[in-house]
């Protein structure tokens, strides 16, 4: 049998070259990068060397990264972080319904326990936010406008640039108050884009952006959030003066340097991996509409990331589909609520305005570097029979008219 | 069964992982062998005119769907077939097949004997469950019994259908006030952490004032806030 791992929109594999960099910062370069010593020393300048290296890559200066435990702190940070320190200045922030739980939940918090108003915005039935629509929705005491790069479940891509750019249009046009932040800035969850996009921040126009190793081929447990010079955030945790004391806690020295290695080597490789994979993608898109009636692609067809497909198999329940997936060795994973701690579906196919049986049948495959045609053939050969299993055990058929 | 007093759940076999020749499963070997190889599942080429009962439960919109048909002596009312089928998941899927089996089993049990079947039941034959899994999966006791009432409806014996002693709060999910009251029990306090256990109101959020307001009654009743 073989073995397809269609999930790295989950996580990915360690890069061996990003091993291979990490590995002295986890045997003889153990220091602690506080410490007054030599020791120590090495970590600290693996660690600045590493910033430095990240921060050219995404067109910042090196003391504007940040880094943190992965992209779920990143984001809470850039949401959390930045609110309480500036709500002074406006309690009203914009996300998209269809953000990933980091940011989502984090603005559902501060509603519910801070004061703070949320404008959620609805993508369309296509997974897309406009810019028109982002701008429609700021308020005089907007402070932050947060939308994905690309989202993790339907991996359509939203045009940040444009959004960044009307943003800072709009903020050059206002009565700026003497000593105020220009408000409102904006973020950009990146995770999901750092093997696909392009991740210059002059060219998105944002002033924070999220982005994490384990999606890149580097390690998990380590995280990076750009924040725009001068602007403040509240810290989250407390301790020691790491990370300007924004972000307390001796530095995951092995992470940091991993990290920075994957930065390099996706964004060196992305622009061929990424036109590798969009054939893949779309012959596995043609094939399971040529071979299995009854099912909906989820996102746009074109503007989403080359190794994302999502695709709702009517009449039959996710996490069922997925178990048999697996014991023929594919591994994807689903937007049914039974996979999940809660018992709702996917809340972002359910932000696409489609009904709640459309979201328990989505699955996403995600592909990635290991992804080969044959694994795209075994996969369009393996999956035919085992919808038609399921389906054979189904009461339910959902009518086309809910998904089309 | 009104006397029937349900025990906290617990996961057996370790929750959501169970050995299975040294890899690791989401379920127990008996799940297992339901879900991949269900048993008496309604054939699509199936007549169901030859069934003299039916029985749903649930919709799609809350996660699982389940319809099952009953064929009854009406002699003897042993339950002589028993078929199904389920929109759900592993789980959903492998508790119904395992409740057809149990049913038919050893010449079919009675009417009076099914309607005793309880989730638990279902669940020590498959050997435990993950805790998550349990309220909203196993859901299939609902249907057989809303199938015994409806061939008492057909035969015309409406003194033998049992109408629950609980009231129906949700008619999609078929979640009743005292189910809402064993979540309390079990330390559900607010409308999430009831919906984790029950599902009640999932995909039909107009019941949810009179959950919350349940939820208020068993609250005060038992913990006084």
């Amino acid at each position: 049998m073989r073995n397809v791992y269609l999930d790295h929109a989950a996580t990915t594999p360690l890069d061996s070259r990003v091993l291979e960099a990490m590995l002295p910062y986890m045997k003889e370069s153990f220091g602690n990068p506080s410490s007054f010593h030599s020791v120590g020393k090495d970590g600290k300048d693996a660690i600045d060397d590493a910033r430095d290296a990240m921060s050219k890559i995404l067109h910042v200066r090196a003391d504007e990264l940040l880094f943190t435990s992965g992209g779920t702190e990143s984001d809470n940070m850039a949401v959390l972080g930045f609110c309480r320190a500036n709500a002074v200045h406006g309690k009203h922030l914009i996300v998209t319904s269809f953000e990933h739980h980091a940011v989502i939940e984090a603005a559902m918090h501060l509603e519910k326990k801070e004061g703070f108003e949320v404008t959620y915005l609805s993508p369309d039935h296509d997974g897309m936010i406009t810019v028109d629509q982002v701008m429609a929705a700021i308020r005089p005491d907007t402070i932050l406008v947060s939308v994905m790069y690309a989202n993790n479940e339907i991996g359509t891509i939203q045009p940040i640039g444009e959004i960044g750019n009307a943003i800072q249009k709009h903020r050059a046009s206002g009565n700026k108050v003497p000593g105020n932040p220009a408000l409102p800035v904006f973020h950009t969850d990146a995770c999901q884009a750092t093997g696909a996009l392009d991740l210059d921040v002059e060219k998105l126009h944002v002033d924070m952006m999220t982005i994490n190793g384990s999606k890149m081929y580097g390690p998990k447990g380590v995280g990076a959030l750009y924040v725009r010079r001068g602007l403040k955030l509240q810290p989250l945790q407390f301790g020691g003066s790491q990370e300007r004391g924004i972000r307390p806690g001796t530095e995951n020295v092995s992470g940091i340097i991993g990290m920075a290695k994957a930065l390099e080597i996706a964004q060196g490789e992305r622009v061929a991996e990424s036109a590798r994979l969009t054939v893949l993608r779309d012959a596995l898109i043609a094939g399971i509409r040529a071979r299995i009636p009854k099912v909906r692609l989820n996102g746009h067809a074109t503007k989403r990331l080359p190794n994302n497909v999502n695709i709702s198999f009517m009449d039959i329940e996710g996490e069922a589909f997925i178990l048999y997936l697996d014991a023929s060795g594919i591994y994807a994973s689903t937007g049914s609520a039974c996979t999940s701690t809660t018992l709702d579906p996917s809340h972002v196919i359910l932000a696409l305005g489609l009904p709640y049986e459309v979201a328990h049948g989505s699955v996403r495959f995600s592909l990635g570097h290991s992804t080969t045609d044959a694994d795209i053939e075994y996969v369009l050969n393996t999956i035919p029979p085992l919808v038609e299993k399921l389906r054979a055990l189904s009461p339910v058929c959902v009518d086309p008219k809910y998904y089309v | 069964m009104s006397d029937y007093k349900q025990e906290p759940v617990v996961g057996k076999a370790g929750d959501v992982t169970t050995k299975d020749g040294g890899k690791s499963w989401f379920y127990t070997d008996v799940v297992k062998d339901h879900f991949f190889n269900p048993r008496n599942f309604m054939h699509e080429d199936a007549n169901p005119d030859d069934y003299n009962a039916i029985g749903k439960v649930g919709s799609p919109a809350c996660g699982d769907e389940l319809r099952v048909w009953m064929k009854v002596d009406p002699a003897t009312e042993k339950v002589l077939d028993f078929r199904w089928k389920t929109f759900g998941c592993g789980s959903a899927i492998a508790s119904t097949s395992m409740a057809s089996l149990m049913v038919t089993e050893n010449g079919g049990m009675t009417l009076s004997e099914a309607r005793t079947i309880k989730p638990q039941h279902i669940m020590d034959r498959l050997g435990g469950l993950p805790a998550r899994k349990f309220h909203c999966s196993v859901l299939c006791d609902k249907a057989l019994r809303d199938a015994i009432n409806d061939f008492y409806r057909r035969t015309e014996q409406v003194e033998k259908m049992v109408v629950e002693a609980s009231r129906i709060i949700d008619p999609v999910s078929k979640v009743t006030d005292h189910d809402i009251e064993e979540a309390v029990l079990d330390g559900a306090h607010t409308i999430e952490a009831v919906q984790a256990k029950t599902k009640v109101g999932i995909g039909n959020p107009s019941v949810l004032p009179a959950v919350e307001e349940l939820i208020r009654f068993y609250r005060e009743k038992y913990f006084g806030a």
